[in-house]
């Protein structure tokens, strides 16, 4: 099955994913397939299962049935959150999560590609390079000006950034990012699209969002979820054209 | 950030000082000095001044799970009692024929429950290195386990708290009995030598005394370089967003079960130095209220600061000897409102009112630049 085609060219690949919690069908038949290098955009009303669809990725969540490949052989349903981050997956939450009481710094040190076991980190010696690599970081996110404030001191936005700019340590090949302009600014808003136009140079992104001028900024293909399954797929303006996405967006 | 990486490691040192110097100077006060000198410790304060400070030790080791990795052990309390269990076992074999019954292997209380030959968990406890040995891997080897099982199955917060509550009242219950062989109700008392040196004479309090306080400054040196570790980052990471520390590739459990079971050894530690100043170990040392009491201690003296955890229970103890004596009825009402007024009006403690950093204030326009931020937040540089 791994063999065929689609499965080894497809960085990630999801089919035919159910998940149900207490009876309630989160995801019914989801299908998904990214290129790798590819970035692209997830919408879609609440309760469509954009967070699950996340979830599954990540390995939070474990599908009823259905099958989640990643770069071609990896079966991401038989692994958990620190195995699948391992292989290279890294996930933004809705709500901005970083090491609260630790300093912006730390927060990257931490994020940054390293052994990963108790041992390591208590006897290990830094890895060579990770002050340039901290440093390329904190310019990419805009916040070499704020590297020794506490994280819970950044402002809602900086968050955010703090963030993505961990994923970037992790250095992953794919990139989930839910929700990325919740919350900001138009100005940060603005500023986040750049942001992550330029992480989809060298990393496959799944952005999901709700903010329609935000997903126009990307220009990239867009997957329309609802009620746990694929509606629709193609460039933003073909998508919103579609009879059947407007009336699940406006309702009828 | 600055200011406060340094005032903790200066805390630390400090702490560590005054304890050394106290291990050196009060067996002089007490052995060197006329009964008759004013500065003559009496040797009932060494003992119990060590007893506070074995409860210190058991707070720093509270500290390590609760202060900076979020877990709250309820049940902290018998990884301590068992370490004193272990170390009254080697008590109890040392005593011999001095005993009652003059049996020269069982102890009296097995004598007097007609058993007729030492049970297979009391072997080795005449020697003192397999006793301390024990000190360690009981409270260890429960840890662990207690700790797997806990932790991979995603036991957290509240749930956690109540089974480790638990643990310790099974273990309160199991110890009561008889037949389990470790002196039940009456626990383990009556003890005569420790290595050979009476536990009574004040030159053994003396130096039980200091060894209680080297103790606590090896704790003190050992959980702060693990703190400011890697590890210990992660440690904080995990307490503040667990599930993004694993998103980020830390596998959370293997963490909290090398903390837990270090944690639990350090307290066995503790409870291996008190019971022979203290002259009894019995299965109240298990009561979950124990357990509590040291959250309390750890509470009051600063959460996350380890010295004021040690610092948090030399005095609520001091305070408890002093209230139990002068208005014994008003000990439990008083040890409660000050929990209450800790938690309100101190959530970070006495070490919390004394902290350099006022996290919500606005950067500093001096700043310290790239190179002192470096060595601030720790990270090394790469030559």
């Amino acid at each position: 099955m791994i063999d065929r085609p689609a499965l080894t060219s497809s960085l990630l690949y999801l089919d035919n994913v159910a998940v149900a919690f207490d009876g309630y069908k989160a995801l019914r038949g989801l299908s998904l397939v990214l290129r790798p290098g590819e970035m692209r955009a997830i919408i879609g009303p609440n309760g469509a299962g954009k967070t699950t669809m996340m979830d599954v990725i990540t390995g939070k969540t474990k599908p009823d049935s259905g099958t989640v490949y990643f770069a071609g052989s990896h079966d991401l349903t038989k692994l958990d959150e620190p195995a699948i981050a391992e292989l290279g997956i890294g996930r933004k939450f809705q709500k901005p999560t970083v090491f609260e009481s630790h300093t912006v710094e730390d927060n990257i040190l931490l994020a940054l590609k390293a052994p990963r076991g108790p041992f390591a980190t208590l006897f290990g010696k830094p890895a060579v390079g990770q002050l340039e690599k901290i440093e390329t970081i904190l310019r990419t996110t805009r916040l070499t000006d704020h590297r020794a404030r506490m994280a819970a001191d950044l402002s809602h936005g900086q968050k955010q950034w703090l963030e993505i700019g961990m994923l970037l340590a992790q250095d992953p090949k794919l990139l989930l990012v839910d929700e990325p302009v919740a919350g900001m600014t138009d100005a940060e808003t603005v500023q986040t699209a750049d942001l992550l136009r330029e992480i989809a140079r060298d990393h496959s992104v799944v952005v999901v969002e709700h903010d329609m001028t935000f997903v126009r900024d990307l220009g990239v293909t867009v997957t329309v979820l609802h009620e746990g399954s694929v509606l629709a797929e193609g460039p933003l303006d073909v998508v919103s054209a579609e009879p059947r996405v407007i009336e699940v967006y406006l309702g009828r | 950030m600055l200011t406060a990486r340094l005032a903790s490691h200066r805390r630390t040192m400090g702490a560590v000082i005054s304890l050394v110097a106290l291990a050196i100077l009060v067996p002089l006060l007490l052995l060197a000095l006329p009964e008759s000198s004013a500065l003559h410790v009496p040797s009932y304060l060494v003992a119990l001044f060590g007893k506070y400070l074995c409860f210190a030790l058991l707070a720093v080791s509270l500290d390590l799970v609760w202060g900076y990795c979020g877990i709250l052990s309820l049940g902290h309390g018998a990884f301590f009692a068992l370490g004193g269990y272990a170390m009254g076992m080697y008590l109890m074999r040392q005593i011999g024929t001095r005993g009652s019954y003059a049996d020269p292997i069982l102890p009296d209380f097995m004598v007097f429950l007609n058993m007729k030959a030492l049970p297979v968990t009391w072997w080795g406890f005449n020697h003192f290195a397999y006793a301390m040995l024990m000190v360690l891997l009981v409270p260890g080897i429960l840890a662990f386990v207690f700790g797997f099982l806990a932790f991979r199955s995603r036991v957290n917060g509240v749930y956690l708290s109540i089974i480790t509550q638990a643990m310790t009242y099974a273990l309160l219950l199991a110890f009561f009995r008889n037949d389990m062989g470790f002196g039940g109700n009456n626990g383990l008392t009556d003890f005569k030598d420790i290595v050979g040196f009476n536990v009574q004479a004040d030159a053994t309090r003396a130096v039980l005394f200091s060894l209680s306080a080297l103790a606590l400054a090896t704790a003190l040196v050992a959980s702060q370089a693990i703190v400011v570790s890697k590890f210990g980052k992660v440690l904080v990471a995990i307490r503040d967003a667990e599930s993004r520390a694993r998103f980020v590739g830390y596998r959370v459990e293997n963490y909290k079960l090398v903390i837990f079971t270090l944690s639990a050894m350090m307290a066995g530690i503790a409870g291996a130095l008190y019971v022979p100043q203290v002259g009894i170990i019995n299965p109240s040392e298990f009561q979950p209220t124990n357990s509590i009491e040291a959250v309390i201690w750890v509470a009051v003296g600063g959460r996350g600061t380890l010295v004021g955890a040690a610092l948090g229970a030399v005095l609520v103890n001091f305070g408890k000897t002093y209230l139990t004596g002068a208005f014994p009825s008003a000990w439990l009402f008083a040890l409660g409102a000050l929990f209450i007024v800790v938690t309100i009006f101190m959530p970070k403690g006495i070490l919390g009112l004394l902290d350099p950093r006022r996290r919500r204030a606005p950067p500093r326009k001096d700043a310290p630049a790239s190179v002192e931020a470096a060595i601030d937040a720790n990270v090394p540089v790469d030559r």
